[in-house]
């Protein structure tokens, strides 16, 4: 191995922090986010410990409410908003769409610094003493009661809303202008899809967060009264704003992880994707629809009944893209020659989880359910099952994917299976009983619940530390993998996609030559047998 | 690697850096729409809950400053339509000065403007800090005022940016670059210059103009 790669390009540290290199910056994101997983992951494993039994005996309530917003805070800002586009899909595309890098290498850098900017400042107010509002920072609590560090957290999500602006941006310029020649948009492969209607909403959603907090920290700091009552002002506001980024952001947290999974499953059932054109467009399907639904958040704020009848219509709209992708999918599965390599475990997991995810949003979406389940564990377990269920497994999914490329190194086979079977159970166990906690009228928020939940509560903490074991076990296997691992060939999956005909790692400028496109994307039929290493 | 040292090395072509240029401005500026977006939403809420009270205050506002700065910032623009003109046809001297031109314009929207907030602190109208109006109207006088002083500060930062970028332009109209990368570039940033322009229309509209005509 004497040739170059990006890796092996320049040992020297600086060199990674000035890079431009759309690859490292990748890795340089992978690493921060692992920090901040861990960080909203410490604060999960204090909640479900506080929630094994009903008393208050670990935290007190004021603790709790600052550990749950800390969670909340960091899992969306700081880990899940920025997973499998700025780590997977900053070393992807550029690679998939045959270009040397993407369109604003160093605005690229500039994100990541943003990102750590933001990333330090909220991590300040949280050990200054924390935040208590909720990751929701809902008027007139967070601007005229809380003592709690609001503004300056609110200042490292701001800061943090601009490298995600940034990301999108370039994301766009990219996939317009830096397609490799013969690469049509219906020959691009749909993870490159559906990262570019998520960059549509990181761009036009996250300007109104960005303003929206800036009125709120100009209530906070000078104490005058945007969001109060008192001289005119209107709470919901707040609320109707901070949804209406806030819904699409949703979307941010699992389009990627659909896009990963369309790759997967062609992949590994060895078939065209079925009804290509139908999930390409669903993608940007459900991020225009995904504008117009954020009412369903507050049913039960006093909106009119009206605009609630509205909202909870779109949202059964916003549903049918979902429900397609779903149906595609399957349909992809039937008469595929499957294999079940880890990747694909992942990708079936996120199958199952998102369709159960999806469909309680149903539930919510339906006004009169809602009002029951608004504020219980109900809302909780919807969410983890999308978010978690469904992103955090195609993020763990998609590394796996792309592992050999990314490092050039393969990772253990059975040990990777393993740790995604021991994610789902762990995944079900922890937030199945939150289901049924919420339906039996268990609200959120609380650090202390009635005796006759216990049970449930036990069997989610349970689940919890087993979920807690699976997340580590890859920094193990694969952290071994990086040292001892078989070397990657450049295709070991015989996947299609031009990220495969590259070395793996691929060169600093990616391709040695440019490459050409001439096929449709998924021709299973012609791609070169898998290398079982 | 690219044969032709104005092109990033990760770029085939000139025409494509300049269309990336190009694209990579139209998508921050609609990034820039809804952030000015939702500024303007949440006036609109307001100004629809309290009609009346939203007359009374655009009727404090000072007009003929509005005024005089609206000219200013339209002939900024002017200006830097002509500098990119110039820049096309290869007349540096002429680029530079009309960019010198707008940057000074500009300058002086600023100044007028830092007069019209000091005005407007001795009369009292600077919620948080020093307000005090009285009557029924008072209360959405001073959530107008909010919304003025936050509204034309975030405008008058990108003023100030743009003034950066121009003051960028200028100088380096003159030096040996290469010539078509320079264009690319004034091109973008005249571009972001006349959306701050255009920003500024609106703001007037809704700044200064409400009550007038009764
Ligand atoms: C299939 C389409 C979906 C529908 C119809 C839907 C519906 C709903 C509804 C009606 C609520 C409000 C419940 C309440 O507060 O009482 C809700 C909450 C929530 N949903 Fe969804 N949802 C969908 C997809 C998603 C996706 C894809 C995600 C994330 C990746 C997500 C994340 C959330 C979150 C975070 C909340 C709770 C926010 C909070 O109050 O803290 N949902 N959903
Ligand atoms: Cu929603």
């Amino acid at each position: 191995m004497t040739e170059k790669n990006y890796l092996t390009d320049d040992y020297r540290l600086v060199s990674w922090f000035t890079t431009t290199d759309h690859k490292r910056i990748a890795i340089l994101y992978f690493a921060t986010l692992i920090v901040f997983f861990f960080i909203g992951g410490a604060a999960a494993t204090l909640i479900r410990l506080e929630l094994a039994t009903p008393g208050p005996d670990v935290v007190s309530a004021d603790t709790y409410n600052r550990l749950f917003t800390m969670h909340g805070i960091i899992m969306v800002w700081f880990f899940l908003i920025p997973s499998i586009p700025n780590t997977l899909g900053n070393f992807i595309v550029p690679l998939m769409i045959g270009a040397r890098d993407l369109a604003f290498p160093r605005l690229n850098l500039a994100s990541w610094y943003l990102f750590v900017l933001g990333g330090c400042i909220t991590l300040y107010a949280i050990f200054m003493g924390g935040v208590d509002t909720g990751w929701t920072l809902y008027t007139p609590f967070s601007t005229l009661y809380s003592n709690s560090y609001v503004s300056v957290a609110v200042t490292g999500i701001f800061i943090a809303g601009f490298s995600s602006i940034l990301t999108g941006l370039n994301f766009i310029v990219t996939i317009h202008k830096l397609r490799a020649p013969g690469l049509t948009w219906y020959r691009l492969p749909l993870f490159i899809w559906t990262l570019y209607a998520t960059s549509v909403i990181l761009v036009l959603a996250t300007p109104v967060l960005a303003i929206t907090l800036v009125l709120l920290a100009m209530e906070r700091l000078f104490g005058v009264g945007i969001f109060d009552p008192r001289i005119g002002g209107d709470p919901l506001l707040f609320q109707h704003l901070f949804w209406f980024y806030s819904h699409p952001a949703v979307y941010i947290m699992i389009l990627p992880g659909m896009g990963v999974v369309n790759e997967l499953i062609a992949c590994y059932a060895r078939k065209k994707i079925f009804g290509y054109k139908f999930v390409a467009w669903a993608s940007l399907a459900i991020a225009a629809a995904g504008f117009l639904v954020w009412g369903h958040h507050m049913f039960v704020s006093g909106q009119s009944l009206t605009a609630s009848l509205v909202f909870s219509f779109m949202s059964f709209i916003v549903a049918v893209p979902s429900a397609i992708k779903v149906f595609n999918w399957t349909a992809t599965l039937h008469k595929g020659t499957i294999r079940f390599d880890a990747p694909m475990l992942y990708a079936l997991a996120f199958v199952g989880l998102f369709t159960i995810g999806g469909l309680t949003g149903l539930f919510l979406a339906c006004l009169a359910f809602d009002v029951y389940a608004t504020d219980t564990y109900f809302v909780i377990a919807h969410f983890h099952y999308i978010m978690v269920g469904g992103m955090v497994t195609a993020y763990f999914g998609g590394l796996h994917y792309w592992w050999p490329k990314i490092t050039g190194r393969m990772y253990p086979e059975y040990w990777a299976r393993g740790a995604a079977i021991l994610i789902f159970f762990g995944f079900n166990l922890t937030f199945f009983p939150q289901f049924i906690l919420g339906a039996e009228g268990m609200p959120r928020r609380y650090h202390v619940y009635a005796p006759e939940f216990q049970v449930w509560n036990v069997l989610s903490s349970g689940g919890a530390s087993i979920l807690a074991v699976a997340y580590l076990l890859p920094m193990f296997y694969l952290g071994f993998s990086l040292f001892f691992g078989a070397r990657a060939p450049a295709n070991p999956w015989g996947a299609t996609g031009l990220e495969w005909r590259t070395s793996s790692p691929p060169p600093r400028l990616n391709f040695d030559q440019q490459p050409v496109v001439t096929e449709d994307p998924y021709d299973y039929a012609h791609a070169p047998e898998p290398q079982h290493v | 690697m690219s044969d032709t040292p104005d092109i990033a090395e990760h770029l085939a072509t000139r025409a494509q850096r300049d269309d990336v240029l190009e694209l990579g401005m139209w998508t921050f500026l609609s990034t820039e729409v809804l952030l000015f977006g939702g500024l303007i939403l949440s006036y609109f809420v307001y100004r629809h809950a309290d009609p009346q009270a939203f007359l009374a205050a655009g009727r404090e506002t000072r007009i003929v400053i509005g005024t005089i700065n609206t000219a200013l910032l339209l002939t900024s623009s002017f200006c830097v339509a002509a500098a990119l003109q110039a820049a096309e046809q290869g007349e540096r001297h002429a680029t530079r000065a009309l960019l010198g031109i707008a940057i000074l314009l500009g300058l002086s929207f600023l100044g007028l403007k830092g007069l019209e907030y000091v005005e407007e602190y001795r009369e009292y109208l600077v919620p948080g800090i020093d307000f005090a109006r009285t009557g029924e109207n008072a209360h959405g006088i001073e959530l107008f005022f909010i919304f003025y002083f936050i509204a034309t500060l975030l405008h008058g930062i990108h003023v100030a940016c743009g003034i950066g970028v121009l003051a960028v332009f200028a100088a380096l109209a003159t030096a040996t670059r290469a010539s078509s990368r320079y264009v690319a570039g004034l091109r973008t940033a005249a571009l972001y210059w006349h959306f701050v322009d255009l920003v500024w229309i609106f703001l007037f509209a809704l700044i200064y103009l409400p009550g007038r005509n009764s």
